[in-house]
């Protein structure tokens, strides 16, 4: 099978790479980049774990090919830390106890800063609705809603400083 | 009973502010018994910035240099003769490295062996490993492949032609129990009452446990309920599925990477199967996305290590999630029946019940602890409990949380919520006055040590949760409660004190949801160290000694303790070195929270541990446990659900959790247990089934269609965190990752039955039952 010949930007860092037609994002992030913090619960969009940041819309890695990130900025979990400093929403899931196996927290970070980004303030149902497409079977949600809020909250503090 | 603080991380925006929250009701509470400087705190997990970060390495994200990728071919049908299988046209493609069947494997003869759940036939363990003659379920593992990339091996697999003689099927126990039913297994006869009896059947055992007489008590009861239940087949639903790496090195090791609960489990079968010496086996446990139980089961590693000594390269497997649902663990679909009978009083006098489970294509249905669970939250003289281990076709049983318990209580908690409406009694009064106490004796035998089941019963009295009004129309409250074991089994840890004043600590428990802080965190209490001063390591099965699954609510209980036993030790031995430096006798050394002192000379265990060169050299200590005669834990629920009468549709309210935990130790993630718990609870009362086919084929194999809840589906869960010390354990822990999973079933279908007057005898209790109830009516 002839491979594409595929140029991204990937948390901010221009990314070349061939994957074959067929190839889904989620593998090229995985199998080609060896960036396997992105996580494959389903590969069929029904589980949340492959959620990343393309062009500004969270989207199911599993259900993008290759192909199609021919040009556009993606940005996956190993991408939201700064430098060595983790972002509030990791530092809120640790305090927060957020996780448990941890195997859904890759894709509930990328999709909770992508609602903080757009919605500094989201209240309960808001987030509710906005994280319906990431699965968790650990933990009930309960702490990932709060942890969810306490970085909202938390912002809103630094930015009224 | 002090009242200790709640919850640290509050939010202050309530979707519906209850009544509760009007009072100014904290959630989360804790009725904590004894407090401790370590144990009790909530500190940063230490795996946690790598889960944060996407840096832990779970099983799928190893990659050895040189990987050939397995796929499975697997069954399309539920009952099956194999007539013929000819792999030549998937050997002969491109990029084919192997190919394997049954045939592959070592001859199992008719050895038994003991693969941690009792004897079984070794044949059963190989069967479901790659099925030989006959599928036994649609999903039952063929054939694989290794191949240069994941594409080419599935797309070789489907290039193996299997012919097959299609059979018919027994699907539910009722169903496989019929005389005329479909036998799975010729050589299967059932073990009735402890004996071996020559009736070939389905059901591959036949227990009975009685305390006192039931008939003599049904005749001295005023008020007697009787009803049959049945639950569908469900699934642990970890997010992960199930992946392997192997790699049958050169050197005639066999080395396995995997997500599983337990590596030593893992090593200990996958050399029984491949019939090879224990310790040529040596298994690294990766980071796990979830198991519940069904990670304990071995299914690919045996065909990948045979597929890697064929290629001599290493061989990697990952399931799809459709593979998940058809190959891997199930929880038993159940029929139960159950009668109950009371005096006036208010006193249970008889307590009758017969449950059918089904055990999967293979014995083993968990239908044993559902007995012992059954009636385990009463006090009663006479008691009768009948269960069946019935065999179907469908996927082989695995353990899921609490397994078997859940089933009974749906039947058990219902059936007790009717005596107590019809005696005109409160439910919650109701139990309490049969509640069982230290020294009530099971039908199965033991008698309780130390529980804590009144005073999980109280604290549901006592929660505001209980008096606060329902707020809407068609709303109920239900109650129930739920008793799950703490099994002791065997773990080893080791302490290596660094001259900086930090601890290494080795284990082999896998950490499924903050283990290695909670184990660490017993080890700092004894040290007088901080949490963050001990680095924990989960390694792999030659690092470490051996340490059974993780799994019967134990990592934290017994992996814990022996890093407790072994702390203990580092302490004996800072005081032999203390004695050394001021010249005393290590007796007369005292140690209080780090610091040890004698005759007016102090240090602390960072200041001993600096000197450790000059005392003697390196300071290390293991320790290995096998705790006996271990307390459970209970767990009760108050929900209140509201009911669509135009839908059917059931949404949760308000949900309160609360459970005897011994001692939290480390209380955020024991909350995170509570609800995680509460909430698959939920999903298995509300949603979650196995749509079947007649045929046995699984209609709803994807995470779409067996819906899970979602963030939407859900309020918060609160949480009432229990202590009453486990009398065994040195800090009083108890297990706590199982028994909350069990009250939700019952204590929602009672919240249905208050709201709306339905008794919800079969799960899941979706929207079309529901309707369907409330149309009889
Ligand atoms: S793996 Fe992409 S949504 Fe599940
Ligand atoms: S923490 Fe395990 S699936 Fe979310």
């Amino acid at each position: 099978m002839q491979s594409i010949h595929v140029r991204s930007t990937i948390n901010g860092q221009p990314a070349e790479f061939l994957c074959e037609p067929r190839q889904s994002l989620l593998e090229v992030l995985r199998d080609v980049l060896r960036l396997t913090g992105t996580k494959e619960g389903c590969n069929d969009g029904n589980c949340g774990a492959c959620t990343v940041e393309m062009d500004g819309r969270i989207v199911p890695a599993c259900l993008v090919l290759g192909a199609e990130a021919e040009g556009a900025e993606i940005l996956t979990v190993e991408g939201i830390a700064k430098g060595s400093a983790l972002h509030d929403l990791q530092s809120a899931f640790l305090t927060g106890a957020a996780l448990q196996c941890g195997i859904c927290t890759p894709g509930f970070i990328v999709a909770s800063k992508a609602l903080l980004d757009q919605n500094p303030n989201p209240s309960e149902d808001e987030i509710r609705l906005w994280l319906a497409n990431n699965l968790c079977r650990c933990t009930g949600y309960d702490k990932i809603v709060r942890s969810v809020q306490a970085t909202a909250s938390l912002c809103r503090e630094e930015s009224s400083t | 009973m002090t009242v200790a603080a709640t919850d640290s991380e509050t939010t202050g925006q309530d979707r519906k502010p209850g009544p509760a929250a009007a009072n100014g009701y904290e959630p989360n509470m804790v009725l904590a018994n004894q407090t401790f400087d370590i144990v009790g705190s909530r500190p940063v997990r230490h795996d946690g910035a790598d889960k944060v970060t996407g840096r832990a390495v779970y099983g799928a994200d190893v990659t050895l240099p040189g990987t050939l990728h397995g796929a499975i071919l697997r069954s399309p049908h539920a009952h099956a003769r194999i007539l013929s299988i000819d792999t030549s046209r998937a050997e002969q493609m491109d990029g084919v490295h192997a190919v394997m069947t049954a045939g592959d494997l070592p001859d199992a003869g008719d050895k038994i062996v003991d693969v941690g759940e009792g004897d079984t036939p070794l044949a059963y363990v190989h069967g479901n490993v790659l099925a030989k003659d006959k599928v036994l379920y649609q999903g039952h593992a063929v054939a694989a492949v290794a191949a240069s990339n994941a594409h080419v091996a599935l797309e070789a697999a489907s290039a193996i032609n299997i012919e097959y003689d299609v059979l018919p099927c027994s699907l539910t126990a009722p169903d496989a129990m019929r005389p005329e039913a479909a036998l799975l297994h010729d050589d299967l006869v059932t073990k009735e009452l402890g004996e071996e009896s020559n009736r070939r059947s389905n059901v591959a055992e036949h227990f009975r446990w009685t305390k006192g007489d039931v008939e003599t008590g049904f005749a001295r009861a005023d008020t007697i309920v009787e009803r049959s239940f049945d639950t569908a087949t469900v699934h642990q639903g970890y997010i992960e599925p199930h992946t392997v790496t192997a790699l049958w090195n050169h050197d005639g090791r066999l080395l396995l990477w995997c997500s599983t609960q337990g590596a030593f489990v893992v090593r200990d079968v996958v050399s029984t199967i491949l019939d090879i010496p224990v310790s040529t086996v040596k298994v690294t446990p990766t980071e796990i996305g979830g198991g519940f139980g069904g990670k304990i089961p071995v299914y690919m590693e045996p065909v990948a290590a045979l597929l890697s000594r064929k290629t001599g390269r290493p061989v990697k497997i990952v399931m799809s999630r459709e593979e998940v649902f058809l190959g891997t663990g199930p929880t038993a679909g159940t029929h139960t029946r159950v009668k109950i009978g009371a005096s006036a009083d208010g006193k249970i006098q008889a307590m009758e019940a017969e449950l059918a489970y089904e055990a999967g294509a293979y014995p083993g249905s968990f239908v044993v602890p559902g007995g012992m669970c059954v009636f385990a939250a009463y006090d009663c003289e006479n008691v009768a409990v009948d269960g069946y281990d019935v065999v179907v076709n469908k996927p082989s049983c695995a353990a899921y949380r609490a397994p078997g318990s859940p089933q009974a209580a749906f039947a058990a908690e219902q059936v007790i919520d009717e005596v107590a409406l019809r005696l005109g009694l409160d439910p919650v009064e109701f139990r309490l006055l049969n509640a069982a106490r230290e020294g009530t004796r099971r039908a199965d035998g033991p008698k309780f040590r130390r529980i804590g089941c009144v005073e999980v019963l109280e604290a549901v009295k006592n929660h505001p949760h209980y008096s606060a009004p329902l707020v809407g129309p068609n709303q109920g409250r239900g109650v129930a409660i739920g008793f799950w074991f703490n099994a002791g089994l065997e773990s080893s840890c080791t302490l290596n004190v660094n001259t900086n004043g930090t601890v290494n600590l080795v284990e082999g428990s896998t950490d499924i949801g903050g283990t290695r802080t909670s184990i660490a965190m017993q080890a700092a209490e004894v040290l007088g160290i901080s949490a963050q001063d001990i680095l924990p390591e989960v390694v792999d099965t030659d690092s470490v000694g051996f340490t059974s699954v993780t799994g019967g609510s134990r990592t934290t209980f017994a992996t814990g303790w022996a890093a407790h036993d072994a702390a203990q030790k580092v302490v004996d031995e800072m005081k032999t070195r203390a004695a050394m430096l001021w010249a005393v006798e290590p007796e007369q050394v005292e140690h209080s929270k780090g610091t040890y002192t004698a005759n007016g000379s102090s240090a602390t265990f960072q200041e001993l541990a600096a000197q450790a060169s000059r005392t003697g050299g390196p300071i290390s200590a293991s320790a290995t446990v096998k705790p006996r005669g271990v307390g459970g834990s209970f767990a009760a629920n108050i929900v209140d659900v509201e009911v669509d009468p135009e839908t059917g549709k059931v949404d949760i309210v308000r949900f309160t959790a609360v459970q005897d935990v011994g001692k939290a130790v480390h209380p955020s993630y024991v909350e995170g247990q509570m609800q995680g718990g509460s909430v698959q609870g939920i999903g298995w009362a509300l949603n979650e089934e196995y749509f079947m086919g007649e045929d046995g084929t699984m209609r709803n194999s994807t995470l779409l269609d067996y819906r899970m809840p979602t963030t939407l589906d859900l309020p918060m869960i609160d949480t009432c965190i229990v202590e009453v010390a486990n009398p065994g354990h040195p800090f009083g822990v108890r297990g706590v990752g199982e028994a909350n999973i069990v009250p939700p079933l019952p204590a929602v279908a009672n919240a249905i039955h208050d709201a709306v007057g339905v008794r919800m005898q079969r799960l899941p209790m979706s929207p079309p039952a529901v309707w369907a109830a409330l149309a009889k009516t």
